[in-house]
């Protein structure tokens, strides 16, 4: 194996375990401002109780997020320093203005949030917590922006050698990050709607603390519903920018090899990348794919094909990880959509609880797998079009990008089982905990 | 113009980083010989609790900066220190968590792992940027092709220690003051007599460590070049001096913005000693990266000028309203609610 293949892995790693608790902190902060906000208008003791239970889970979380987020940063000089010599003067600039402009008024104020109940008056203290997620928000948007312009660099020109920075509006305002960044930040709405329906329903199932957690269950299905209908539409906006700034993208993400006009959706195919061609194709519905991604029946789709060999992206994982994550968003809205119809009425249907319950990793899952069909599907390109993945690596031998590999995959693991065990520990307990 | 401009903001940033964080290092490394018991060790916790983590996010904006105006150097320089920036970052995050993973669950074993990780965390990032940075001041044995020519151990050379151990003594008195200002009783008439003690030793690792730069780095031709420079040297001897001053005085708050004075000089000293340079190559100091070989753009330069001249102060100023909101002692009221570590 070889330095960078070892580097792409680990990045892997570091962002996935990341992003496990970053959508959580994005849609959690949300809810527990809600809930506070009530607390403040209404004075009702209970809102500040769910305000105080949700947000303890919040903090275990958010532990995790901030220390998993610094490791990324310094990577891209650790391991992808030709990535940043070349693209440093536009990619590095967006990640300085996200720590100085969203970070840290996120890690401040979530540190008065906890510590500041009897030091703050109710609305400030409410306008903390609204902070905090207007913060990790914000910093969603830089993120992705940078992100976004790995997948369609715009406002830059290469000039000494490097990309060089022409139109800053036009890097932080362009569509995709606009796009891509609503889908990414509603993926972790949905992630924290079924967290805290999923761990009501616990509760609900062993009739525990019931007016509590049927009033959290209440505004946790009803946060739900809204963002999973939203997403699909998201998805759909997303997917078709997709076809259009980055079509090898959506080659892969739909198994399509042959350039073709008015082309077919198929719901399920096993690409077979060797002899470019899919092994079994089933249920077909003809010329949807063309109107579905270009909005025309008879619209012509480039084909994995019409791209050399090496500038094709892995079709399978990119094939796969995108039809799971669109399965996914579907079965969510379902759910979402059952559980709101049912929620005044929801201690009646355990065997539904349950199926929340265990439903808890779904968004996640489809959250990890979105990045996946992103980043995957944008390769062989770091910067789409510009710069190869090949060509990013900094000069550092096999050896140590090994060692810190299993490095991160131990320190990772046992935080994570820590982090869950804690989570887990404390959403069983209930507010009995408080 | 703009180069030196981010030159200085570049150190400026660094310079308050440890100030900050350096208190927090400081405290951590020092809890398992100055704590007695669990209420000891909470009281530590609890009063770096509400600052440690905004203080940690001076780092990330320090490497934001340097990947931002500097991205040549912050290719070469996080790629060539490779093991020990990795080092340093798993420490950060062991200590990170450990705040808020330890108290939820009362039980000695559990607590013990993650007090561990805390002075674990606090002490090899403390050792590890001073080693670092003395290596940076002396120059990093980097060949065209940005390839280290080492392996940690080329680091911790004397001079790279002796940067080490000037680092660790220094935050160590730092946040033992610290640790004055928001303990009481007995736990603080310990603080107060480890903070005399441990200032003393600052004193003999900051002369001695000013010494070895002397010998081992070019740090002091920019200060003979203009002497007018010594000021930011002088700075750092006065805070070091009130530092003793009010701690004989039993004014703990301005002890410790004495100590914060020196460090943000010290830090300031050796930044400007380096100028132009950003990362000399001890193999040959023309592939050195300065403020002006390794800069991003003139409009990247200027936008995020712009972007520093606003929010840096707004998050002075909120962070600053954060400390100040926290300034009491951590009491045993507070230790007793929900709401603490």
């Amino acid at each position: 194996m070889d330095a960078i293949f070892l580097s792409r892995l680990q990045f892997a790693v570091a962002t996935l375990f990341h992003f496990i608790f970053v959508p959580l902190t994005l849609g959690l902060s949300i809810l527990v401002a809600i809930m506070e906000t009530r607390y403040v208008r209404t004075g009702n003791e209970e809102y500040k109780k769910m305000a105080k239970f949700w947000g303890h889970l919040f903090l275990i979380n958010f532990a995790v997020g901030v220390v998993t987020g610094i490791t990324l940063e310094f990577q891209f000089g650790t391991n992808w320093a030709g990535y940043s010599k070349y693209v440093g003067d536009i990619f590095g600039s967006i990640l300085a203005i996200e720590a100085t402009v969203a970070f840290f008024l996120e890690s401040t104020f979530i540190a008065i949030w906890f510590f500041g109940w009897d030091r703050l008056s109710a609305k400030a203290h409410a306008a903390c917590i609204w902070l905090v997620a207007i913060a990790s928000n914000l910093s969603a948007y830089w993120i992705i922006a940078a992100n976004a312009w790995m997948q369609h660099p715009v406002g830059y020109e290469i000039r000494n050698g490097r990309a060089e920075l022409t139109d800053f509006i036009a890097v932080v305002t362009q569509p995709y990050a606009i796009t891509n960044y609503l889908h990414t930040i509603v993926s972790g709405f949905l992630v924290a709607g079924f967290f805290m329906m999923g761990i009501s329903a616990y509760h609900l199932i062993r009739k525990n603390q019931t007016q509590f957690f049927t009033k959290s269950f209440k505004l946790a299905a009803t946060f739900s519903l809204i963002f999973a209908i939203a997403e699909v539409g998201l998805g759909d906006i997303n997917g078709k920018e997709m076809a259009r700034l980055q079509p090898a993208k959506t080659a892969a993400a739909e198994a399509l090899w042959e350039t073709t006009k008015g082309a077919d959706f198929i719901m399920f195919a096993i690409p077979d990348e060797k002899n470019e061609r899919n092994l079994v194709e089933f249920f077909r519905i003809p010329k949807f794919m063309s109107k579905l991604v270009l909005g025309d029946w008879d619209a012509e789709m480039r084909g994995l094909k019409s791209w050399p060999v090496d500038e094709r992206p892995p079709v399978a994982i990119t094939y796969w990880s995108f039809r799971i994550m669109v399965g996914i968003g579907f079965l969510l809205v379902a759910l979402s959509a059952f559980a709101w119809w049912k929620r005044n009425n929801i201690e009646s249907y355990p065997g539904f609880l349950k199926i929340l319950l265990y439903a808890i990793p779904l968004p996640y899952i489809a959250a990890a797998l979105g990045w996946i069909v992103t980043e995957v599907g944008r390769q062989p390109w770091i910067v789409y079009n510009v710069l190869k993945t090949s060509d990013a690596h900094s000069p550092i031998a096999v050896s140590q990008v090994g060692v810190s590999l299993v490095a991160f995959i131990v320190v990772y693991s046992i935080l994570g089982f820590a982090a869950i065990f804690l989570i887990v520990r404390h959403a069983k307990k209930g507010i009995e905990a408080h | 113009m703009l180069e030196t401009i981010w030159f200085m903001l570049w150190g400026l940033i660094w310079a308050i980083y440890f100030m900050l964080d350096g208190f927090d290092f400081g405290l951590g490394t020092l809890m398992p010989f100055i704590s007695e018991n669990d209420n000891d060790r909470r009281v530590i916790y609890n009063s770096l609790g509400p600052v440690w983590d905004g203080n940690e996010v001076w780092l990330i904006t320090a490497g934001g900066v340097t990947f931002a105006a500097f991205p040549t150097t912050y290719a070469v320089m996080f790629s060539t220190l490779y093991t020990p920036l990795l080092l340093i970052l798993f420490a950060l995050i062991i200590r990170g968590v450990s705040f808020e993973f330890r108290g939820k669950i009362d039980d000695p074993t559990w607590k013990k792992v993650w007090d561990t990780c805390l002075f674990l965390g606090s002490f090899l990032p403390a050792l590890l940027f001073g080693v670092a940075f003395a290596n940076i001041f002396q120059g990093i044995p980097f060949d065209k092709d940005g390839i280290f020519q080492g392996n940690l151990f080329t680091l911790l050379n004397p001079y790279g220690i002796a940067g080490g151990v000037f680092f660790v003594v220094t935050f160590l008195t730092h946040g033992a003051i610290w640790l004055c200002i928001k303990s009481e009783g007995r736990l603080h008439d310990k603080a107060a007599k480890w903070a005399s003690g441990l200032w003393i030793a600052w004193l003999v690792t900051a002369v001695a460590f000013l010494a070895f730069s002397y010998v081992a780095t070019p740090l002091y031709k920019n200060y003979f070049n203009n002497p007018a420079l010594f000021v930011v040297p002088l700075l750092a001897v006065v805070g070091l001096l009130l530092t003793r001053v009010f701690l004989a005085s039993q004014s703990y708050w301005k002890a410790w913005f004495s100590s914060s004075l020196a460090i943000v000089a010290a830090v300031l000293f050796g930044v400007i000693g380096l100028f132009p340079n950003l990362y000399p190559s001890s193999i040959d100091p023309a592939l050195s990266l300065t403020a002006f070989n390794s800069s991003s753009s003139p409009l990247t330069l200027k936008i995020m000028l712009g972007v520093a001249l606003i929010m840096v102060p707004i998050v002075i100023a909120y962070q600053s309203f954060a400390y100040h909101l926290f300034k009491g002692k951590v009491t045993p009221a507070m230790l007793a609610s929900k709401e603490s570590y």
